[in-house]
């Protein structure tokens, strides 16, 4: 073991652990917002938005990220779409940005369908008697759920969601495969660079918990507080 | 004149027929209790009247005007609104205080301000005695309590009718008595009231008329004092001795 290839390398880890947090919240922001309108349709009482976002998980939880990627990466730049570029980004993440939003992008869309199953469940496990009580006083389905429901389901779907994070930040090392410059990216870099196939490995294993167990640590925290809450 | 009326009103349930057929009809001024065995459908009926429950066939009027079938979703909330609703297991929204779940509807649905509306609200908290809970959350309130709180928040509202869907059933012995003295209060009032109950006293002193339900229908419809005294049906006597224990 030597790992002495840090002092000249170390920086690389930086840039790659900061381009990886970057590529995770962009993926669970754009999971999130396509997440809670498919959640939308999944408790819909129609049956069309039900079973248009229901194949839509199933199909996303039934297939390769990978495969996702690859489709994304060169299925959309087939059918001629282009991943604008922009520059505030670029000069962030110091690397080609419509790869890197393809790639955030593919995570988003993975993420979405688990975002979905999180919402349904969080909103499905407020007991149905405060759905009927907010109707009862005639108040309409929308605000019902807007002002009875969803602020009792977000108590659910904080911790959870929070875990989702941390599970996307581990998930998004597969982007590393079209050549932007995460974490795994920069580790397969020294890899080659110092001829050391092993050791730059451990430390981006030891970089990654670095991330990812503060997180769950302080998310733990934070559903606790939510938990001993006044109500 | 009728305030509800039912007709033919049927509810299944997949294969299971709750309601087998409602004609029933409800004047203003009214306290019904609704009695019975359970899975005679009381609840259902109930739920059906504003529509948290929808019938599988047969039609309800409200105040004139047919609201099923074919009211539109901003007149079935107009008519929840004038139909208040009491549950069994409360529903008070645990995230909000006591003065927010009085409030919440009446700002939003009947367009108060927050001020107007708390106004109300505690004019109503001092009818029932719990003016000093206001600010106390639904968790830290005792069952009776709950309960209390949960018949002025569907008083809030200024309903022409209150539905009751058993609201004693889940309570401590000891705290159904005070909430059966606000629901008394209220018919002492005028209110018109629908109450599906096991509570045979509320029945017989409260009411002014008695339904016995059985099977997914009316088996009777009688003054407290006719059917308590002697009720028409075989299914109704044995229901009265089990639960009477006579």
């Amino acid at each position: 073991m030597d790992f002495s290839f840090l002092a000249k390398y170390w920086k690389y880890y930086l840039v790659g652990a900061k381009n990886t947090v970057i590529l995770a919240a962009l993926a669970v922001a754009a999971g999130t917002l396509l997440g809670t309108a498919l959640a939308v349709g999944r408790i819909s009482r129609r049956r069309a938005p039900r079973l248009l976002a229901s194949a839509y998980v199933e199909f996303i939880r039934g297939t390769p990220v990978l495969v996702q990627l690859f489709v994304v990466y060169y299925g959309l730049q087939r059918l001629g779409f282009r991943f604008p570029d922009w520059p505030f980004l670029g000069r962030l993440i110091g690397v080609n940005v419509p790869d890197f939003l393809a790639g955030a992008l593919t995570l988003g869309i993975n993420s979405a369908a688990y975002v979905c199953e999180i919402f349904r469940a969080g909103i499905q496990a407020v007991d149905r008697g405060q759905m009927e009580a907010a109707r009862a006083l005639g108040m309409g389905y929308g605000p019902a759920l807007r002002r009875v429901v969803l602020p009792q389901a977000v108590r659910n779907i904080l911790p959870a969601l929070g875990n989702e994070f941390v599970t996307v930040i581990k998930e998004s090392s597969i982007v590393s495969v079209i050549g932007i410059a995460d974490l795994m990216y920069k580790t397969d870099a020294i890899r080659g660079m110092t001829f050391r196939p092993f050791e730059p490995l451990l430390v981006a294993a030891a970089v990654y918990f670095m991330m990812t167990y503060p997180l769950s640590k302080a998310l733990a925290r934070i559903e606790t507080r939510l938990r001993s809450g006044a109500y | 004149m009728a305030l509800i009326e039912t007709t033919g009103l049927v509810k299944r349930f997949g294969k299971l027929e709750v309601l087998k057929g409602i004609d029933e009809s409800i004047d203003e001024g009214e306290v019904v209790a609704v009695v019975g065995p359970s899975g005679g459908g009381k609840s259902t009926f109930l739920r059906c009247l504003n529509l948290l429950e929808r019938p599988t066939a047969g039609s309800i009027a409200f105040d004139g005007a047919t609201v099923f079938p074919g009211a539109k979703p901003k007149e079935e909330d107009e008519l929840r609104r004038r139909v208040g609703m009491v549950f069994q297991h409360f529903n008070l929204f645990p995230h909000r205080t006591v003065l927010d779940n009085l409030t919440l509807a009446p700002i939003r649905v009947r367009g108060l301000s927050a001020a107007e509306a708390g106004d109300e609200a505690m004019a109503l908290l001092a009818r029932v005695g719990l003016s000093d809970k206001a600010a106390a959350f639904p968790a830290q309130l005792s069952g009776g309590q709950k309960q209390r709180i949960a018949i002025v928040r569907a008083l809030a509202m200024k309903p022409d009718v209150l539905l009751f869907d058993e609201p004693t059933s889940a309570l401590d012995p000891e705290m159904v008595g005070e909430v059966l003295a606000v629901m008394r209060d209220l018919a002492e009032g005028g209110m018109t009231m629908i109450v599906v109950t096991h509570e045979m006293g509320f029945a017989r002193d409260a009411a002014s008329r008695v339904l016995f339900m059985d099977d997914g229908r009316i088996a009777e419809s009688a003054s407290p004092a006719e059917f308590f005294r002697s009720p028409a049906t075989p299914r109704a006597r044995e229901f009265l001795s089990r639960v009477l224990g006579r």
